[in-house]
């Protein structure tokens, strides 16, 4: 057939790529400030199209008609690429992942892999931007997410690892097609590890220490306008989109949905992230950088380590264990040792008494 | 190849998010520690207190709105008690009431701004700022109906008050009294049991007692820091040892302790408004008659109250004339700001922030 042709798929899987990833950057740009206009008893915008559902095709348009403005002293070529530089990779991430059985732009043998690397590239990006741009504020910031990403992408990458062992692959594809029911319930202290580092990798609240408004005015993009800022909110609202499609393809059981199979359950999975995400923003204050830090090495890793005893020692020793009493002892231990582990932490307590 | 850390400095204002006005800060950092804090005061000077030496006694009254513009009501206070007791005119027990309520009135939706904005510095996005204004539209809507004005009200009069309040105040008053409590739990809910809200206040920018005192601090400030002085109770002035309510004194002196105090506060005027609209006789005079040109005869006096940010003085000279010949105000927010590199020196910029905001200034008052 045609469709089966290398160059074709190429083509046609690249621009529904594109198409979803700024689809949905535009669309969450509208939900963010609707969902959080809710959340916050007031309206959020409702003037632009019906339901203000144009709010962020005309925010774009906004933003790309401002002046560009380079400040002087700034470090020129970084400050033109770095802005690329972070939001290139985050495009790519979708490459590897299933929107339907067999559809994928391509289905890599170590998708898991390329996965973390790719992701970790976009980091640097947005370290430069804060760099380059000559401003305290902007260093602070790219300061404080550089040493974020690093520290987080460790409970990060052990949780995916707990989900290769449980799934016997690394092609996203094959994690995908292994969820005969979701990766939540079989495994939700994974789940639990992974949704925290990722919203600390994407810097959402309560992890936005990089572009706190309220202490470093807007961190690493705080010397950037016009296109280059469009850029990096691109980056921003992208990372949110390429995370929550990650967690609905990990965890949320991908593309399978409970009539039909397909890009639509991916697609519903999606959004709720999405909306979790929102929930947990308009809810809780911020972490401090240190307190962050604590977070990650004092709580997530020892979690994430624990992961992935029991997932190896599950997989080792109790291969045709039957799935209902793998999920009750997941749970029940999930449930168990967060408790008795956050009651011998808490978050930056224990800096006080320094 | 050696390394080598070197402190820098940032500049924190005139324009930044946190520093509610147009407040300067010259912060030394080491890496995220505050090595030495230089406040830099004086960005909105207007010379208030020159402009009222050239004003007649009665054109003084709106320049008091101007200083403190979230807590108007209380900064009229003290300047109209200091020229009461000067000219001798007599305050109309109706009208020490309404004052009363105002006043405590002001102090709630002060606190709410302050408390929503603390937040705001903690990074909560509005969630809690906007609840906090959801009641303070009602309390503002409320004292729109009485005196005309939403932000600047200038309500005082020599001898009284400006107007009675209109016969729909009083219910809608009280109708906004027993819903306040609901919301006060909501709001106690969503902060005292948030693990993060907690970890950021608790220990953050503490003042001794010692210092507090020494530096001479008023208001939640100083009773964060354990000191019990307020002086609605201490040194009361109008009429308030005809009611009952308690001081909440803090323990640590830190951050969570300023917006606990704040929050029980609230619930302590709340209190004294309820006793107040019971007590306040339904017939009277709201204002006595004074003279359209008063002359103050010769003397000199000094009136304090407690405004929402500590104590408010007002210093009042006269020389015979229909002018003030100097009028000074003891702004609260200005001393309590004298105390910043105490509380803001070894922590990490974030939590230096908060300490900032958890002073609560308005930069009207600082810089008169």
């Amino acid at each position: 057939m045609w469709y089966e042709n290398f160059w074709w798929h190429l083509v046609i899987a690249a621009v529904i790529l594109i198409a979803y990833f700024f689809f949905f950057i535009v669309m969450f740009i509208w939900t963010e400030r609707r969902v959080i206009g809710f959340f916050q008893i007031r309206r959020g915008p409702n003037r632009i199209g019906p339901l203000g559902l144009f709010q962020g095709i005309a925010d774009v348009i906004k933003v790309m008609l401002k002046e560009d403005i380079v400040p002087n002293k700034t470090d020129k070529i970084l400050f033109w690429l770095s802005p690329l530089m972070a939001f290139v990779p985050v495009m790519m991430i979708l490459a590897v992942i299933p929107f339907s059985k067999g559809f994928q732009l391509v289905d890599l043998n170590v998708g898991i892999i390329y996965i973390a690397a790719v992701s970790s590239i976009s980091s640097v990006g947005v370290f430069l931007c804060g760099y380059a741009c000559n401003n305290k504020y902007g260093l602070i910031g790219g300061m404080r997410g550089l040493a974020q990403f690093i520290s987080y992408e460790i409970p990060m990458l052990l949780v995916l690892i707990s989900l290769v062992i449980s799934s016997g692959t690394m092609s996203v594809n094959g994690i995908v097609a292994a969820q005969s029911l979701p990766n939540i319930i079989f495994m939700p202290l994974a789940f639990v590890c992974y949704f925290i580092s990722s919203l600390a990798e994407i810097n959402r609240t309560p992890f936005d220490v990089m572009e706190c408004d309220s202490e470093i005015v807007a961190g690493f993009n705080i010397e950037y306008s016009g296109m280059k800022f469009a850029m990096l909110y691109l980056v921003e609202y992208g990372e949110a989109v390429v995370m929550s499609t990650l967690v609905a393809t990990l965890f949320l059981g991908g593309y399978k949905g409970i009539f039909i199979d397909g890009p639509i359950p991916l697609l519903i999975k999606m959004v709720i992230v999405f909306l979790f995400i929102l929930w947990i923003r308009a809810t809780l204050p911020r972490l401090t950088v240190e307190k962050s830090m604590s977070l990650c090495w004092k709580f997530l890793l020892p979690l994430a380590l624990f992961n992935l005893l029991f997932t190896a020692v599950r997989i080792t020793f109790f291969p045709d264990l039957a799935q209902w009493i793998v999920v009750l002892v997941s749970i029940v231990m999930t449930v168990l040792i967060i408790y008795l582990w956050s009651g011998l932490y808490k978050p930056g307590r224990e800096l006080q008494h320094e | 190849m050696s390394f080598k850390t070197e402190e820098y400095v940032l500049n924190v204002g005139p324009q930044h998010p946190s520093t509610h006005g147009v407040f300067r800060m010259r912060i030394t950092l080491d890496g995220e520690i505050v090595k030495d804090v230089e406040p830099i005061f004086g960005y909105l000077h207007r010379g208030v207190e020159k402009l009222m030496e050239m004003r007649t006694y009665k054109q003084g009254i709106p320049m008091t709105d101007r200083l403190d513009y979230v807590s108007a009501i209380n900064n009229n206070w003290p300047y109209v008690m200091a020229v009461e007791e000067l000219a001798g005119i007599e305050v109309p027990e109706k009208a020490e009431y309404m004052r009363v309520i105002m006043a405590e009135m002001q102090r709630i939706s002060s606190h709410y701004l302050a408390v929503g904005s603390q937040m705001n510095d903690m990074g909560s996005f509005y969630t809690v700022f906007m609840y906090m204004f959801r009641e303070r539209e009602k309390l503002t809507d409320l004292m729109e109906m009485v005196t005309g004005q939403r932000m600047m009200y200038n309500y005082m009069r020599f001898g009284g008050v400006s107007q009675d309040f209109p016969k729909e105040f009083v219910p809608l008053l009280r109708k906004f009294l027993r819903i306040f409590p609901k919301y006060m739990k909501e709001y106690e809910d969503l902060l005292y049991d948030n693990e993060i809200y907690l970890s950021r206040t608790k220990g953050v920018g503490i003042l001794t007692r010692e210092d507090a005192i020494n530096i001479s601090t008023s208001g939640p400030v100083l009773r964060s820091a354990g000191v019990d002085f307020d002086v609605r109770r201490d040194l009361p002035y109008s009429i308030y040892n005809k009611f009952k309510f308690d001081v909440p004194v803090g323990k640590n002196g830190d951050v969570y302790d300023r917006v606990w105090i704040r929050m029980e506060e609230m619930k302590q005027s709340a209190s004294i408004i309820e006793q107040a609209l019971d007590m306040m006789p339904a017939e009277g005079k709201y204002q006595t008659k004074v003279p359209v040109v008063l002359h103050v005869p010769e003397g000199k006096t000094y009136k304090r109250i407690e405004s929402p940010r500590g104590i408010l003085g007002c210093y009042l000279e006269s020389d015979g004339s229909d002018k003030p010949y100097r009028c000074h105000f003891r702004a609260p927010a200005f001393i309590n700001l004298t105390a910043l590199k105490k509380l803001m020196v070894g922590q990490t910029l974030s939590d230096a922030i908060i300490t900032f905001g958890s002073v609560d200034l308005s930069m009207g008052e600082v810089d008169r």
